[in-house]
C-alpha cells in the first residue's frame, strides 16, 4: 500500500451543517462519519453490505456507507440517525419505534431509522410487503421484525394523521 | 484517463461489488477511476425499438422505471437484485463489467437480443452480450476501454419473458437463477431463449433446453424436459449456499415456473415476479 497518499478536498453537508475536509481516497464514507465527525449513530454491522446498520441517506437515497468511499460524497447531501431529531424532540419514525418495542440491543436502529425515513419519504402508506422489502437489507438480530413492522405502520399512521 | 493510468486503474461505477472485493483484497486496483461525477451517463431511454441503458443507471432507476417496465423481464431483475440499498448505488454497466458468476444481469441479458456499446479513445464497438462476458470476472474490454451503453431490443408481440431468482436473504447473490424468454404462437413456442445464472463461472445458455420447447406445444410434459436439459446443462459447485445437487435441483424448479411465467406474459397476462427469498 502506497506510504504517502494525496488527499482529495471534499465538501459535503450533513445533517444540514456543511464540512471542507482533505481525505484519503480509500476512507470510507463510514468512518469518515464516525470518526472525523464523530457522528457514531451510524454503526458498522459486518462491512461487507449485508447488515445496513451503516445506512445513511445520500441526497435522498438510502446507501450501506460502508460500501460508498467518503470522496464520492463530494457536493452531497447525507442525513444521519443524528439528524432525525429536532430540537431536542425525538423524529416520530423514532418515536413509533419506542412505542412499539421496535429494537432490543439497538445496533441495528439507526440503518432501520434512516431506511424507514427513505421507504416513508415517498411512500406514505406502505402495504406489509412493501415494507418488508424496504427493510430486506437491515439484518435485526435481536427482535425478530415483528415489532420492526409494527412500528413502521405505526410511523406511516402518525404521519398521515398529521 | 485510463490509458494514461495504464492496467493499474479500475473503474469505479456503483461500487456494490468492486468495494466488497477490495475489502477482501481479492480485487488490488492501484487506482480507482470514479464515474459517478461524469453526467448523463445514467439515462433509460426507447430509441429505434430498443431501449437504452446508460452505463450508470442504477438498479433502483430501472426498477422505478416507466420506461424500462415495458420489459417485464428488465424489472423482474432491477427490482430484485441484493436491498433497497444496494440497488440505488449498484448500476447495470458495472454489473456486466464486472462479470461476477453470481450476478443477476448477464443471466438475464442473455436470454434478449443484447448489445455492449463499448468506448475508448479509438472509438466505439457495440458487442453481442454473449461474447461480452469470456469467464469468470473476465469480458472483452481492453484496458482503455469502457462500457457506455447496454440496448436491447424490444421484441415483437406474442413474446414473453421473465426471471426468478432464489436466494436465502435479500443482501446475498442468488443461489440459483433462470431467465427465460418464449415467442408464442397460440400453444406452440416458436422460439426459446433460456438462460441460467449462479451455476457456472458464466451466465450459461441452456441450448438443449431452448431446443426442447422449440416447436413444441407448452404442456407439462414439454416444460419438463426443457427443465431436466437445463438441469444437464448447469454447471454448480457447491458452497456456502449449497451442494451442487441441491443447484441442480433448485434449477429445475426455477425453470419449470419461469417458462409458465413468460408464456402467460406471452398471452398478454401481467404477472409480477421477483427474486425469492425468505
Amino acid at each position: 500500500m502506497p506510504e504517502n497518499i494525496e488527499k482529495i478536498s471534499v465538501k459535503l453537508n450533513v445533517n444540514g451543517k456543511t464540512y471542507v475536509r482533505n481525505l484519503e481516497p480509500r476512507l470510507l464514507l463510514v468512518e469518515f462519519l464516525r470518526e472525523e465527525l464523530d457522528l457514531t449513530g451510524t454503526h458498522v454491522g459486518c462491512d461487507t453490505t449485508y447488515c445496513g446498520a451503516c445506512t445513511v441517506l445520500m441526497n435522498g437515497a438510502a446507501v450501506k456507507s460502508c460500501t460508498v468511499f467518503a470522496v464520492q460524497a463530494d457536493g452531497a447531501e447525507i442525513l444521519t440517525v443524528e439528524g432525525l431529531e429536532k430540537d431536542g424532540q425525538l423524529h416520530p419514525i423514532q418515536k413509533a419505534f419506542g412505542d412499539s418495542y421496535g429494537l432490543q440491543c439497538g445496533y441495528c436502529t439507526p440503518g432501520l431509522l434512516i431506511s424507514t425515513y427513505e421507504l416513508l419519504s415517498h411512500n406514505k402508506q406502505p402495504s406489509d410487503k412493501q415494507i418488508r422489502k424496504a427493510i430486506a437489507g437491515n439484518t435485526c438480530r435481536c427482535t425478530g421484525y415483528q415489532n420492526i413492522f409494527k412500528a413502521i405502520q405505526l410511523a406511516a399512521q402518525n404521519r398521515t394523521r398529521t | 484517463m485510463l490509458a494514461q493510468i495504464g492496467d493499474e486503474a479500475k473503474l469505479l461505477a456503483g461500487g456494490q461489488s468492486l468495494i466488497p472485493l477490495m475489502k477482501l483484497h481479492f480485487a488490488n486496483p492501484g487506482h480507482l477511476v470514479d464515474l459517478n461525477f461524469i453526467p448523463e451517463i445514467s439515462y433509460i431511454k426507447e430509441e429505434d425499438g430498443a431501449l437504452g441503458f446508460g452505463a450508470l443507471a442504477r438498479h433502483a432507476e430501472i426498477e422505478n422505471s416507466a420506461t424500462a417496465a415495458k420489459l417485464p423481464i428488465i424489472h423482474d431483475c432491477a427490482a430484485g437484485i441484493a436491498d433497497v440499498q444496494v440497488r440505488n448505488r449498484g448500476t447495470i454497466g458495472g454489473s456486466i463489467a464486472e462479470a461476477d458468476p453470481s450476478g443477476d444481469w448477464a443471466t438475464v441479458l442473455l436470454t434478449q437480443a443484447a448489445e455492449v456499446r463499448c468506448l475508448s479513445p479509438k472509438g466505439e464497438r457495440a458487442v453481442s452480450l454473449n461474447q461480452f462476458i469470456t469467464d469468470a470476472y473476465t469480458t472483452v474490454l481492453a484496458h482503455d476501454e469502457l462500457v457506455s451503453e447496454i440496448t436491447v431490443k424490444i421484441p415483437p408481440k406474442g413474446t414473453g419473458a421473465a426471471y426468478l431468482a432464489f436466494k436465502r436473504a435479500a443482501p446475498v447473490y442468488p443461489t440459483a437463477s433462470a431467465a427465460v424468454s418464449v415467442a408464442m404462437e397460440g400453444d406452440v413456442c416458436k422460439e426459446a431463449d433460456i438462460a441460467l445464472g449462479c451455476v457456472g463461472l458464466i451466465a450459461i445458455k441452456a441450448t438443449a433446453a431452448e431446443a426442447a420447447l422449440r416447436g413444441q406445444r407448452l404442456t407439462d410434459k414439454s416444460i419438463a424436459a426443457a427443465a431436466e436439459a437445463a438441469r444437464a446443462a448447469a454447471d454448480p459447485q457447491s458452497d456456502m449456499r449449497g451442494s451442487a445437487g441441491y443447484k441442480r435441483a433448485l434449477v429445475v424448479a426455477l425453470v419449470k415456473r419461469v417458462i409458465e411465467i413468460a408464456a402467460r406474459r406471452a398471452r398478454g397476462e401481467q404477472v409480477e415476479v421477483s427474486h425469492i427469498y425468505a
